[in-house]
């Protein structure tokens, strides 16, 4: 089984140098870019190989690319950024990329910012991760001295800069838009689309901004070609994927498997099964925003379109397993606090709604519920959908919220008809301030 | 022109719009908060929903701001769905949950977007239970009164105060539903346009704090369409009165001059009117300290008269009205200019220039659509702070138009086209005295005496055109900014230069209309504008008279004994020891006015004149617009208009053609006979028999409240209305409820719309012109033809005299207009007298910031404290135009340094 | 009063973007490393060393979790609250850290060594409970090793 992405990553060791990294077949598609292929040539073979965006969202990443204005006409500079903010909650598949393999990053950035014609790129990520950014200081460090990056990269006259920028905390900051703002040194508030950041991005300059995951695909991609990549998937989306599981699993962790890997599979091949005494009640796929599957999804594969059509998304593809013995109020409750947390406070539905939510779900998980709290829900859950808020994240809040409410619509009704949580008063969410 | 189906009905729309200002220009109905017509889209409040549907046979459509969707062709909407109003329902649900529902203790109830958006979306149950978040306010100055409790997160402040008007010191602060809008701690709000807020702000957040000092509500104020006395510009303004005092200063929209917003001066300097110190009755010193009655003054008055041979001098701050009474009552060989001699050259060359250039003026509205503005002398924010914030959109929009169509953003979408934008300004190119505070955004400045001013902008003005006159001299950095001044004016589609007579400097004047010449013989499309002393300084140089000096020559050279003075303090105009001498030699003082002041202290005969809020008149601004204001409430008759007082005068000393005048419109019909200028200003608002379907507008909304309460304590029988004989408003909630013509809009409101917001209703077109056109008549036609340099004659070169000072006047906006500093918290706000020095002079002077400089102007002695600048010329300083404490001195001038400083000349570079 | 190495640090990062204020989240955490939170006085001192007025600059200061306006602890110890930590029982570190420390969320110790915050999600769902003190990240915590990290921190 091919491992394209962390075939190079040994936990607890430290990641290649970048002499280690070239003697592997590093910055090969550097090489080949510069000396075979057109910018046009780069963003064909990434559309035709399928690669969709690992952020979450999934669109197609040669089509992202291709709505950036090319030629001496566009507007200069041109800028790449990496999303490295992943502070989804139950996800951690991109810390291992960058805490794992630096370079192969840096790698897949060059060509990115080749297929755009980027000038100058950035690494946004988020501050906690502090190994992650030693290494990828040291790592541009090397890559700088070996003409990787700066002018007239390899002799080819195209130029790279490239920096490395941690956030001060704010899940915000991952939503494309608002990291742009942050980058730029202004409140992470997103901003509005259209105008899309490949036309208007930082420094209202035209941007592509790219999940690391997928950026650490582009070197493969590039090597093998469309058809290779597209080989490693079991379904019809291309490519491996970073899976993780966490929760009461006997061995949580992040894993490398071909795209479409069921969940069955994951859950009890790479997660060793629940732990005992625990029993599967549902999990949310890909973050803490999609909706919930249950049991009856096991088998489905882990794809963009399969679980699209279940009801929920892929999202990130890490997912978090919610037990027979942890309540589902105060596990969605958690959620709906750190969102209403995280909101930047744009717009009104999200900023006023998920304060309003978070408080129902205390009150319900306290026993104080009222049955008229579960039509408030679901006005939220209906109202703050795509494009009703500004932004993604409340509909994203939303997603568990729905789906816990369609599933485990009796505990909640159990929570409010008996006054209290049915689970261990310990596994009620206390919020924290 | 677009066709949009709402709710499957057809409809023509403008293109380039986007849906909420389309449904809005078409008289419909759709609550929104974050969007401004003057400010755009953000799409932050999610309250303006609408279905979109993708064409007729998508019967589900989909939810989208209608504030962010651009109008398309065949678009089809509905605005009556149900999920969108339920969606609009529920975001005032969601506003409401920190809303502390107060209205009937917040100053914004009544006149309350919030409550109109409220009602419109037909939320009318809380279904929130839980605590409310709390915030504590700020002191934020005399102003403005802040509530943190009420606010609905809209944005509208911030980007009103930050992005429109420049502002540093209002932000929001923190996250999620912890937002904060207000300072980064207390203290008095910076900006000169804070005042604007209130009525941005769709709630009780920012509110008028000189209104709460005296609170009335909206529906209870007697209001009157009127125009600010507190500069040149001519802002549109409502006055509101209630019991006699007048009680706030609104916003009156006018699309071509102020638009959406005022200045605070202008808002808040209106307490002149209700100030203790204004005269009441009229006065005969013979009779004092008794007041007296109308007609024993008025035969007083007659008296001196008669016997004696008089004079009359008349006032920039009066009406036309006022002043030609004045001067047909004493005849136009009698008529003299109450200004000083230098802003009588100064006006008159203005005036010249603007009748005689071939540049035309453009409004306000039009300096917003300049590409290129370059500033002659003018510290507009103090000079003229509206078109300072016109200067302001012109250079933040212009470079933006080009970029925007570029990327195909709409330019309505505020957010977007600032981040396309980022730091870029147009073209703005400033050369003052000293440093400004437009100069933070302006591509360069320049600094230095007046004449070298000049020599810049004919510089300039030769670099556009070979013909006009070179300039010799000038350093290495001068020409090569005099190039880039000319490149950049030259490279521009609309050209703009500004200047005016704050400075003090004809040749200044002269230059810029060289340079505005220069740009029309290039075939530019340039624009001129110029500011002037006061409110109607344009009204009376367009009537004729002489100058204040042959005023005092008259008197005390013995060819006149009786002087009559309108509304005006001599001492505001002239050296006070001439001033005193002339009043003293006069044998009658009459003296009509409004205020307490020395030269009423003069008065024999003092008779107490109407202010702007209780007179009926006309006012021309810089841009020879004329304007109507009208009287907001009656008054007792003994205190009454000037024009009123002049004309019974003239009817009691049988005046040939007076005494045949009956009321305003005579007048107004006699001055368009004998001043053929002012043809035209008889229209500019309907005459008084005006009425719609046989009735008078109504100056109080019709929800006034507790009329047969008002004078209970008096007479519990409700008295008859007072009648207005000049003009077509009532006093009174009756008359005509539909909208009055655009020049006699008291307040605004609609159906459904008691806010400021109301002001879409009357518009052509949202933000755009009034229905039946914005107000006001343009007297001044430039004559295009005249494309030769105005001048011949370059200044030369600024040289410091030793032993001297060259003062030249500083102006502020809080602090140098008579009226407003009657105002208490404009006082609040105005500095202390100061004299302001070169950073290099006060070093050679061995002079600290706070120490005394002593000296002389044509014999008025100063004592003044020092304030350091290093922008000012050296060898010149700058002393505070009319602020109380300094005697008035004509600057600019040299003063004499007291002896005892050593002030010695520093070497100069000659050529 | 910036220090000369602040000021050499923050040139740096205004030579990176556009216009000095584009740095001014950098110029933050430069003084915010030095003194541990961002004063009223620091917030002039980078407010006029970017070219912002200090309410500009606090709106964006203020948006974000990780710089601190108030004074913290020698030591800041962020308690990740979130779902999978929540799920694995973080609680009890929680609560034996109120009760170790005698301080609650949005304390500092009284010998100011130590402030403890919730945090959001520390992308170590796999190996919850974690916490962070300083740069520090711990997982797979269980109470009793509580004493021994805290040891570390003086
Ligand atoms: C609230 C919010 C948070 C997000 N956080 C992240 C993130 O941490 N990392 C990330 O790669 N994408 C995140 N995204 C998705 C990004 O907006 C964007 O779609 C993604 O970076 C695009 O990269 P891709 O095309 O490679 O997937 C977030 C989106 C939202 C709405
Ligand atoms: S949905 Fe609205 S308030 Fe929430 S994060 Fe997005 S823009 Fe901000
Ligand atoms: S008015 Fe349209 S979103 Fe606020």
């Amino acid at each position: 089984m091919e491992k394209p992405l962390t075939q190079h990553i040994v936990p607890g060791r430290a990641p290649l140098s970048l002499k280690e990294y070239e003697k592997v077949g590093g910055y090969q598609s550097v090489r080949k870019i510069l000396k075979e292929m057109s910018p046009a040539d780069v963003q064909t073979l990434v559309k035709d190989s399928d690669l969709r965006g690992r952020g979450g969202a999934g669109f197609n990443t040669g089509l992202k690319w291709s709505f950036v204005p090319m030629g001496p006409e566009a507007a200069k500079p041109k800028y790449l950024v990496a999303n490295a903010d992943e502070m989804e909650p139950g996800t951690f598949k991109d810390r291992v990329l960058l805490e794992g393999n630096p370079h192969q990053l840096i790698e897949g950035m060059i060509v990115a910012a080749y297929a755009i014609d980027a000038s100058i790129s950035y690494i946004f990520m988020r501050w906690a991760y502090k190994v992650a950014a030693r290494e990828i200081i040291k790592a541009l460090d090397e890559a700088y001295e070996a003409g990787y990056l700066g002018e007239n990269i390899l002799g080819s006259g195209f130029n790279l800069d490239m920096h490395l920028h941690t956030g001060v905390g704010r899940y915000m900051c991952g939503e494309e838009t608002a990291l742009l703002n942050a980058l730029e040194g202004k409140r992470a508030n997103p901003r509005a689309k259209p105008p899309f950041p490949q036309v208007s991005g930082l420094f209202g300059k035209p941007t592509i901004v790219n999940n690391v995951e997928t950026l650490c695909c582009l070197p493969h991609i590039i090597n093998n070609g469309a058809e290779w990549f597209k080989g490693l998937s079991k379904t019809g989306d291309a490519g491996t994927k970073l899976y993780g599981i966490s929760g009461r699993v006997k061995t949580p962790g992040c894993w490398e498997l071909p795209m479409g890997t069921t969940i069955r599979e994951l859950i009890e091949e790479h997660g060793g099964g629940m732990q005992d005494g625990y029993l599967f009640k549902g999990l949310l796929p890909g973050g803490a925003s999609t909706d919930f599957l249950v049991e009856e999804h096991l088998d489905l594969p882990m794809d963009y379109t399969a679980i699209q059509a279940a009801g929920s998304r892929m999202g990130t593809g890490t997912m978090i397993i919610l037990d027979d013995q942890t309540c589902p109020v105060g596990f969605v409750h958690n959620l709906q606090h750190f969102f209403a947390q995280e909101s930047c406070g744009f717009c009104t539905p999200c900023r006023e709604g998920l304060p309003w939510v978070e408080k129902i779900l205390l009150a319900i998980d306290r026993g104080e519920g009222k049955p008229e709290h579960l039509l408030t829900l679901d006005f939220h859950t209906k109202y703050l959908g795509p494009g009703n808020t500004f932004c993604a994240l409340a509909p994203g809040a939303m997603e568990p919220l729905q789906s816990a409410l369609k599933y485990f619509r009796e505990d909640f009704e159990r929570h409010i008809h008996e006054h209290h949580c049915p689970w261990s008063k310990a596994k009620v969410w206390q919020p924290s301030i | 022109m677009a066709t949009i189906y709402i709710d499957d009905k057809p409809y023509e729309v403008p293109t380039g719009k986007n849906l909420l200002e389309a449904v809005l220009t078409l008289g419909k109905d759709l609550p929104y908060f974050c969007w401004h017509p003057a400010m755009g889209s953000i799409g932050a409040c999610r309250q303006c929903a609408v279905k979109v549907y993708k064409d007729e046979n998508d019967t589900k459509g989909k939810l989208f701001m209608s504030c962010m969707e651009q109008v398309r062709d065949g678009m089809r909407i509905s605005i009556a769905d149900m999920e969108a109003k339920e969606f609009r329902a529920h975001v005032i649900g969601w506003l409401m949950t920190n809303h502390p529902h107060d209205c009937a203790v917040c100053d914004e109830g009544g006149s309350c977007h919030l409550q109109d958006m409220t009602v419109m979306t037909g939320h009318n149950y809380r279904a929130y239970r839980f605590d409310k978040r709390t915030y504590i306010n700020q002191y934020l100055g005399p102003f403005i009164n802040h509530e943190m409790n009420r606010c609905i997160q809209c944005y509208r402040c911030v980007r009103y105060y930050k992005d429109y008007a420049g502002g540093k010191d209002l932000d929001v602060f923190a996250a999620h539903n912890h937002l904060y809008f207000g300072r980064h701690e207390d203290g008095v709000l910076e900006s000169e346009f804070s005042g604007n807020l209130v009525e941005v702000c769709p709630t009780g957040v920012f509110t008028d704090k000189t209104l709460k000092q005296h609170y009335t509500r909206k529906w209870d104020l007697t209001m009157a369409p009127s125009v600010c006395h507190h500069c040149s510009l001519g802002c549109n303004i409502s006055a509101g009165e209630r019991y006699g005092t007048l009680r706030n200063i609104t916003n009156r929209y006018n699309g071509e001059v102020n638009g959406y917003f005022l200045c605070d001066r202008g808002r808040f300097g209106y307490e002149h009117v209700n100030h203790v110190g204004r005269i009441r009755k009229p006065l005969v010193r013979a009779q004092l300290p008794e007041a007296t009655d109308k007609l024993t003054a008025l035969q007083a008055a007659a008296a001196a008269f008669r016997t004696g041979s008089v004079i009359g001098i008349g006032s920039p701050r009066a009406s036309l009205e006022s002043n030609f009474m004045l001067k047909t009552l004493v005849g136009d060989d009698n008529f003299h200019h109450g200004v000083s001699d230098t802003d009588h050259d100064l006006v008159g060359l203005a005036l010249k220039i603007l009748k005689e250039g071939a540049a035309p003026t453009p409004s306000m509205r039009e300096v917003e659509q300049a590409d290129a503005v370059f500033i002659l002398g003018e510290d507009l924010i103090n000079t003229a702070p509206m078109l300072a914030l016109a200067v302001r959109q012109s250079v933040r929009k212009q470079p933006a138009l080009e970029h925007i169509s570029k990327a195909n953003i709409p330019v309505w979408q505020d957010a977007a086209v600032r981040e396309l934008m980022q730091n870029e300004m147009g073209p703005l190119f400033i050369a003052t005295i000293q440093d400004t505070k437009l100069d933070e955004i302006a591509t360069h400045t320049y600094n230095d005496s007046p004449d070298a001013i000049a020599r810049l902008g004919f510089a300039v003005a030769n670099f556009i055109h070979a013909d006009f006159p070179e300039v010799q001299g000038l350093n290495e950095d001068e020409l090569q900014l005099a190039r880039q001044i000319a490149d950049t004016l030259l490279a521009a589609k609309k050209p703009l230069v500004i200047s005016g007579t704050h400075c003090g400097s004809e040749r200044v004047l002269m230059a810029t209309a060289n340079i505005a010449n220069a740009l029309v013989a290039k075939e530019k499309e340039a624009g001129i504008v110029l500011t002037l002393p006061e409110c109607n300084s344009m009204g009376l140089a367009k009537l004729g008279g002489h100058r204040l000096e042959s005023a005092f020559e008259a008197i005390l050279n013995g060819y006149a004994d009786t002087v009559i003075i309108l509304e005006n303090d001599l001492y505001r105009r002239a050296n006070a020891g001439i001033v005193t001498n002339f009043l003293k030699t006069a044998k009658n003082v009459i003296v009509i006015d409004h205020l307490h002041n020395a030269t009423t202290e003069e008065a024999d005969v003092l008779l107490a004149a109407g202010t702007f809020a209780e007179a009926d008149g006309t006012l021309v601004n810089n841009e020879g617009r004329a304007q109507r204001f009208f009287q907001v409430y009656p008054t007792s008759e003994d205190l009454q208009e000037s024009w009123r007082w002049l004309g019974e005068l003239g009817t009691l000393l049988a005046h040939d053609r007076i005494s045949h005048w009956h009321g305003f419109d005579d007048i107004l019909q006699a001055m368009v006979k004998e001043q053929p200028e002012l043809k035209g200003i008889e229209a500019v608002a309907p005459g008084t028999d005006f009425r719609i379907a046989g009735q008078k507008i109504p100056r109080a909304p019709h929800r006034f409240s507790g009329r047969t309460a008002m004078q209970a304590d008096i007479n519990v029988s409700e008295p008859k209305p007072p009648v207005d004989p000049d003009a077509p408003l009532s006093y009174t909630m009756e008359g005509y409820r539909g909208q009055p013509p655009s020049s006699i809009i008291p307040f605004f409101w609609a159906p459904g719309w008691n806010s400021a917001q109301a002001t879409n209703k009357y518009q052509q077109e949202v933000g755009g012109h009034l229905k039946g056109g914005d107000p006001g008549l343009r007297l001044i036609k430039p004559d295009t033809s005249k494309t030769e340099p105005y001048t011949q004659t370059v200044p030369q070169k600024f040289q410091p005299l030793e032993g001297h000072l060259y003062m030249l006047p500083l102006h502020h906006i809080f602090g140098s207009e008579e009226l407003s500093m009657h105002s208490p918290p404009i006082v609040e706000r105005a500095p202390e007298p100061y004299v302001l020095l070169n950073e290099e002079d006060a070093i050679q002077m061995k002079l600290q910031v706070g120490e005394n400089l002593s000296f002389t102007i044509e014999g008025q002695v100063y004592q003044v404290p020092v304030k350091i600048s290093p922008h000012l010329r050296s060898g010149t300083a700058g002393l505070p135009a009319g602020l109380p404490g300094i005697p008035y001195a004509e600057l600019p001038a040299w003063a004499i340094l007291n002896r005892e400083l050593k002030w010695k000349q520093q070497p100069q570079t000659t050529y | 009063m910036l220090t000369t190495e602040e000021k050499h640090k923050i040139d740096h990062e205004i030579s990176l973007v556009p216009s000095p204020k584009n740095a001014c989240i950098e110029a933050l955490k430069i003084v915010q490393q030095s003194h541990g939170w961002v004063s009223d006085e620091s917030l002039q001192d980078v407010a006029d060393y970017v070219g912002m007025s200090p309410a500009e600059l606090d709106s964006v200061a203020t948006f974000y979790n990780l710089i601190f306006r108030r004074p913290v602890g020698r030591h800041v110890i962020l308690v990740c609250d979130s779902i999978s930590c929540w799920v694995m029982g973080y609680e009890s570190i929680r609560d034996q850290l109120y009760q170790k420390l005698n301080i609650k969320y949005g304390q500092t110790t009284e010998d100011g060594r130590f402030t403890l915050l919730p945090n959001c999600c520390l992308g170590t769902c796999d190996r919850a409970p974690a916490l962070m003190i300083d740069n520090d990240l711990y997982r797979d915590l269980t109470v009793e090793q509580l004493d021994e990290i805290l040891e570390k921190y003086t």
